[in-house]
């Protein structure tokens, strides 16, 4: 994915402290991410750890989802250094999470992996959107726009993994300047 | 420099490291686990061909222990996967849930192994790898991307932590433990107080820690966000490790006076048993504030509260009573089983006082029910229960099911609570 996407579509509102645990519960780790049938299916049980209240986030017929924005508060993704978890959002159809601030590790696999932006706001969004407001996030601009209302976010720049994310993952950007071969 | 940042430095070629600096460093040893494993190996072999070969033999270690006792045909999968390729690239360091070699849960075994070094750095799919930098090593847990770049290349990008200094000082009060200083801790800086940071541990009240208890606080510095967890090696450290090991290696320390971000300072005589009530390690209580909790199952396992010292602990509380509830028992390693035999309390041993107070059969060492696992899972929660357990999270469906409430607090507060069905400082029945 280029650095300059637009990324447009519903959004999914989660809160603080999103862990892994929630984005994709243990039962299903027996799943092999890097067997592609596994990876389709780590999809479709994203976010499955959530309480019942809230919507079905893969809920497409194929198991993908409608919601290629996740939106969450401070602290996403604490927990396991579960993988899993970044691919099961990247393999439903998620592209970005936008967070107040994320736990190290999920942040690192996201941009490791390339399965999802991780993009960090500059104000509280949780309170700010609903779950299925459409929005639309401008990668060069760094803002997240609200389309009913024309309401814009500022998002802080990625900053000093710029370059890994823009390369596309860690191996990409590892060959990129030579650490490993072609 | 601290501590950190030594290791650091000294593994990445440079004389001096900053925190920010984004550097390549050397991997002492790769650990990973039967759920990482197989994904590890995929990228290794995706991005490197099907014929490459790991960097360093010698420095990767596999230790299945999550998805052990099961019936799961995909956990059964996985560890063929691991078997496939520990004999296709000759791998010595693998500890097969089918032979005599197994262990039980890897951060409870890496040290018992003598994998564990002082001043090494240790990269693993787990994100509480953190517990060995209670022995003086650089220790984190990473992705299976950043794995299988590893396993192919020995090295990793990393962005050298800030490091928040944690001083511990005074005299524990007795039924007072480890898992209390280190809960205390999480509940003041918060889930997210140490994010991207280092958590250096020292103080009188750290070097009078064992090594097992000094592991529980180092493996809950990522319950707080942090990269990894420290404590300097110390005459105690050395002869854990020389005991093990007979590899050489060369311990650093934080020069005194090294610049840290933060410092905080506990006297421990002050502080009390706590447990973290659902459903953030940050949530913390008085554990005499919570009686009025009712208490369903109590939890006894976990690289958190599974080790001996913890059983030695739960087995001072449980001698000549009865539990109340069901009290669920997981040694972490089969090290760990055999002390239970091994180790007596005025003549019995701790399998004997536990099997007298009614515990549930003891289960064979693996993670268990600390992440739930798959649906046959020993202890794994499936209702409303409400559970004490010496495990080191209490995420909402962490054992299992959703509408389950875990409390988490030290093995003593736990057996105390096993025996009074409700949640109990173990100081009232002591
Ligand atoms: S015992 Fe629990 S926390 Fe420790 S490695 Fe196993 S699953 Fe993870």
């Amino acid at each position: 994915m280029p650095k300059d996407t637009l990324i447009r579509g519903p959004v999914y509102v989660l809160e603080d402290n999103i862990d892994t645990d929630l984005l994709i519960p243990a039962c299903y780790l027996n799943l092999v991410p890097t067997i592609p049938e596994e990876y389709r299916k780590l999809g479709s049980y994203a976010l499955a750890g959530l309480p019942d209240s809230f919507p079905k986030f893969a809920s497409n017929p194929d198991g993908t989802t409608p919601f290629p924005i996740v939106i969450g508060g401070r602290n996403f993704g604490c927990g396991s250094s579960r993988e899993h978890a970044p691919i099961a959002l990247g393999a439903a159809g998620a592209k970005a999470v936008v967070a107040e601030s994320y736990a190290r590790i999920f942040f690192r696999n996201s941009v490791a992996t390339g399965e999802i932006f991780p993009l960090e706001s500059q104000t509280r969004l949780c309170e700010a959107f609903k779950t299925g407001d459409e929005a639309e996030i401008d990668m060069t601009s760094n803002t997240l726009t609200r389309l009913a209302d024309g309401a814009v976010f500022p998002l802080k720049p990625i900053g000093a993994v710029a370059p890994v994310i823009a390369a596309g993952g860690m191996f990409a950007y590892a060959r990129e300047i030579g650490m490993i071969k072609k | 420099m601290t501590i950190t940042e030594k290791i650091l430095a000294r593994e990445s070629g440079a004389s001096l490291v900053s925190p920010g600096d984004n550097i390549w460093v050397n991997a002492g040893i790769l650990l990973t686990h039967d759920v990482c494993g197989p994904g590890t190996i995929g990228i290794f072999q995706r991005e490197f061909g099907n014929d490459a070969k790991v960097f360093d033999p010698e420095k990767i270690v596999i230790l299945p222990d999550h998805y052990i006792f099961t019936a799961d045909e995909k956990a059964h999968r996985n560890v063929d996967i691991l078997r496939a390729f520990v004999k296709e690239q000759g791998l010595p360091y693998f500890y097969d849930p089918g032979t005599e070699r197994y262990c039980g849960v890897c951060h409870v075994a890496l040290p018992e192994l003598g994998h564990v070094r002082p001043g090494e750095t240790i990269f693993g799919t787990d994100s509480h790898t953190c517990t060995h930098g209670a022995l003086g090593a650089f220790s984190t847990g990473i992705g299976n991307t950043d794995a299988g770049f590893i396993m192919g290349t020995g090295k990793l990008l990393v962005k050298v932590p800030p490091t928040l200094r944690f001083v511990l000082d005074g005299e524990m009060p007795a039924y007072v433990s480890a898992k209390d200083l280190i809960l205390h801790i999480i509940g003041d800086i918060g889930v997210d107080g140490a994010t991207y940071c280092a958590m250096e541990f020292a103080g009188t009240a750290i070097d009078a820690l064992s090594i097992e208890e000094r592991c529980t606080i180092c493996n809950m510095a990522v319950e707080a966000g942090a990269k990894n967890g420290i404590i300097a090696p110390d005459a105690q450290t050395l002869a854990y490790v020389k005991a093990r090991t007979a590899k050489s290696f060369e311990p650093l320390y934080s020069d005194p006076g090294a610049q840290v971000q933060a410092e905080y300072r506990y006297d421990v005589a002050t502080l009390e048993p706590v447990v973290a009530r659902p459903h953030l390690p940050d949530n913390k209580a008085l554990a005499r504030a919570c009686r009025d909790v009712k208490v369903d199952q109590v939890y006894i396992g976990s690289c958190t509260g599974g080790k001996l010292e913890d059983f030695v602990m739960a087995a001072r509380i449980m001698k000549g009573r009865k539990v109340a509830v069901r009290t669920l028992l997981v040694p972490a390693t089969r090290v760990v089983e055999q002390g239970l035999v091994d180790t007596t309390i005025d003549g019995q041993s701790l399998r004997q006082i536990f099997e007298a107070a009614g515990v549930e059969p003891i289960a064979p060492p693996s993670c268990a029910a600390c992440l739930g696992g798959p649906i046959d899972t020993f202890g794994r929660t499936h209702g409303h229960e409400v559970v004490v357990s010496t495990t080191n999270r209490n995420f909402i469906g962490r054992m299992g099911s959703k509408d389950s409430q875990i409390y988490l607090a030290s093995p003593y507060t736990a057996a105390a609570s096993a025996l009074t069905g409700h949640i109990t400082d173990p100081r009232d029945i002591a």
